[in-house]
């Protein structure tokens, strides 16, 4: 018998919650067919996880393909396809592989395994996000460095603690049902060890009685543990940076990871800080939201190599 | 004598030719190494300046393992001969650069246009008499005590403690900022 996981119509970081309380259920070693043929939309994250999902079990699933043809000309663009058709058995027509070049695709879905892939995203990110955080979303061009350290530092954390590749895309689009605005969003999932287990193999680790998935969301996205801390404190910045990065540009920051999902988030967003007894699904699943900024566009900074004013006295 | 390295060569000609940003935390190790082989190579240089000029990006990860750590190789007590500044920091580099000093709590000497800041972890008055000797030096805790209103005492308890920490240092003339050139009479 092969366990059929239905694909809510409408994909994104809290409606794939109903994809992972499915799965949870399925024993291992069952059939699986994720079944997206009713999906009409997905956000980064949804596409991203989709992938995940395939990753988390040893044994290959199916996928159904969507049915409506702009929702398949869409995921063909972000690259998903091409991605899925190594991980799944794939059913229905899939459009052949073209290139992304839709310009809500700021960076199409690509795998992380190794150091080399992140300077590969940063790299090619770099090329689009000026334009778009600027020309699209309004932003200041002071947003396009830290986006790309942004970006790096949540790429870098597969390649540190996951165990297993992962996936980033990025994209903008229309958040209407919260926001009416248009946002950037980063995602980045893996169904590796998480960050429960990453922080376990810390030397220093000491569990205690309250230690789970929650409590190795708080330490790792706000207090700055990691699990190489031990013995070089410099270790552990990349999510404070992040954090920084979303309170300064007005953002949203969620992590899931195990059974738990931790989420700083901005006035116009009204999720929960914290939310546990989740379905458990391995690795980690990150989302950084970033709106566009309302009101005049500001003047332009001076580009990268400019330098700060430095009023002080000169030799 | 003053020894420049340009961090964008050392980047393309140690990790990569194709990579013009300081990403990810091996590629910040391999460019140390490679620094810090330069700077014992160049063994008599008293000042080695880091040139950030060529690098676009640089995340948190690459400023902790080539700021910080070099700071940290040159406040040990077997650490790197001479001082340590750095030159060409741009607006997008001070953020991963001031995070890296904060959590070490270390400070350098960064110049720009013939003018020298200090970033990183320091109090008050080591930024004052920082700043004292910057703008009157070389300079003596004597002459320097009248101009911050300070005991002379005092002064050079707070130079000595900029002098251990590199970010003056100690000449026939009296201290100044490492890599200051010699003004003319």
């Amino acid at each position: 018998m092969t366990s059929v996981i239905s694909v809510p119509p409408s994909l994104d970081e809290h409606s794939f919650e109903q994809v992972f309380e499915q799965l949870a259920l399925v024993p291992e070693g069952d059939k699986i067919l994720v079944d997206a043929r009713h999906a009409r939309w997905a956000s980064p994250y949804g596409l991203t996880a989709l992938l995940c999902v395939a990753q988390s079990r040893a044994d290959r699933m199916g996928f159904a393909v969507p049915e409506h043809a702009d929702t398949v000309s869409y995921w063909s663009r972000t690259g998903f396809f091409r991605h899925a058709a190594e991980l799944y058995d794939m059913h229905g027509t899939v459009p052949r592989a073209r290139d992304a070049h839709e310009s809500d695709v700021l960076l199409e879905i690509t795998p992380i395994t190794k150091s080399d892939d992140v300077h590969g995203v940063v790299g090619r990110i770099q090329q689009k996000a000026a334009d778009i955080l600027h020309g699209q979303l309004n932003l200041d061009t002071a947003i396009t460095g830290a986006f790309g350290m942004t970006l790096s530092e949540a790429c870098q954390n597969i390649v540190e603690h996951a165990g297993l590749g992962g996936w980033v895309a990025v994209q903008t689009y229309k958040y209407a049902r919260r926001l009416g605005r248009r946002v950037v969003v980063i995602a980045v999932c893996d169904a590796g060890v998480g960050f429960r287990k990453s922080l376990e193999s810390s030397p220093g680790h000491r569990r205690s009685d309250r230690w789970d998935d929650a409590m190795a969301l708080e330490d790792a996205v706000l207090r700055a543990v990691s699990r190489f801390r031990h013995g070089d404190k410099g270790r552990g910045q990349g999510l404070a940076g992040i954090r920084r990065f979303v309170g300064r540009w007005d953002g949203k920051l969620s992590v899931r990871s195990g059974a738990a999902r931790i989420a700083i988030t901005p006035d116009w967003d009204e999720d929960v800080p914290m939310t546990e007894g989740l379905p458990f699904f391995p690795g980690a699943q990150m989302q950084v939201t970033i709106p566009e900024r309302l009101g005049e566009a500001p003047v332009r900074a001076r580009s990268a190599g400019a330098s700060r004013a430095r009023p002080r006295g000169t030799l | 004598m003053t020894v420049n390295i340009d961090v964008g060569t050392v980047l393309r000609g140690t990790v990569c030719d194709l990579y013009s940003n300081l990403v990810t935390r091996p590629t910040g190790a391999a460019v140390r190494t490679a620094i810090e082989e330069q700077v014992l190579e160049l063994g008599a240089s008293v000042v080695t300046t880091i040139d950030f000029s060529q690098v676009n990006l640089l995340d948190f990860s690459c400023a902790d393992e080539i700021v910080a750590k070099l700071l940290l190789r040159y406040a040990s007590d077997d650490g790197l001969p001479g001082f340590l500044t750095f030159r060409g920091i741009h607006e997008g580099h001070i953020d991963p650069i001031e995070t890296v000093l904060e959590r070490h709590a270390l400070a350098l000497v960064s110049w720009h246009e013939g003018a020298a800041e200090l970033f990183g972890h320091v109090d008050d008055d080591e930024r004052s008499h920082w700043e004292a000797v910057r703008d009157h030096g070389p300079i003596w805790a004597e002459a320097l005590a009248p101009i911050l209103a300070v005991s002379e005492a005092f002064a050079a308890q707070q130079l000595d403690r900029l002098r251990v920490r590199r970010l003056i240092m100690r000449r026939d003339d009296g201290f100044t900022v490492p890599g200051t050139v010699a003004r003319a009479s």
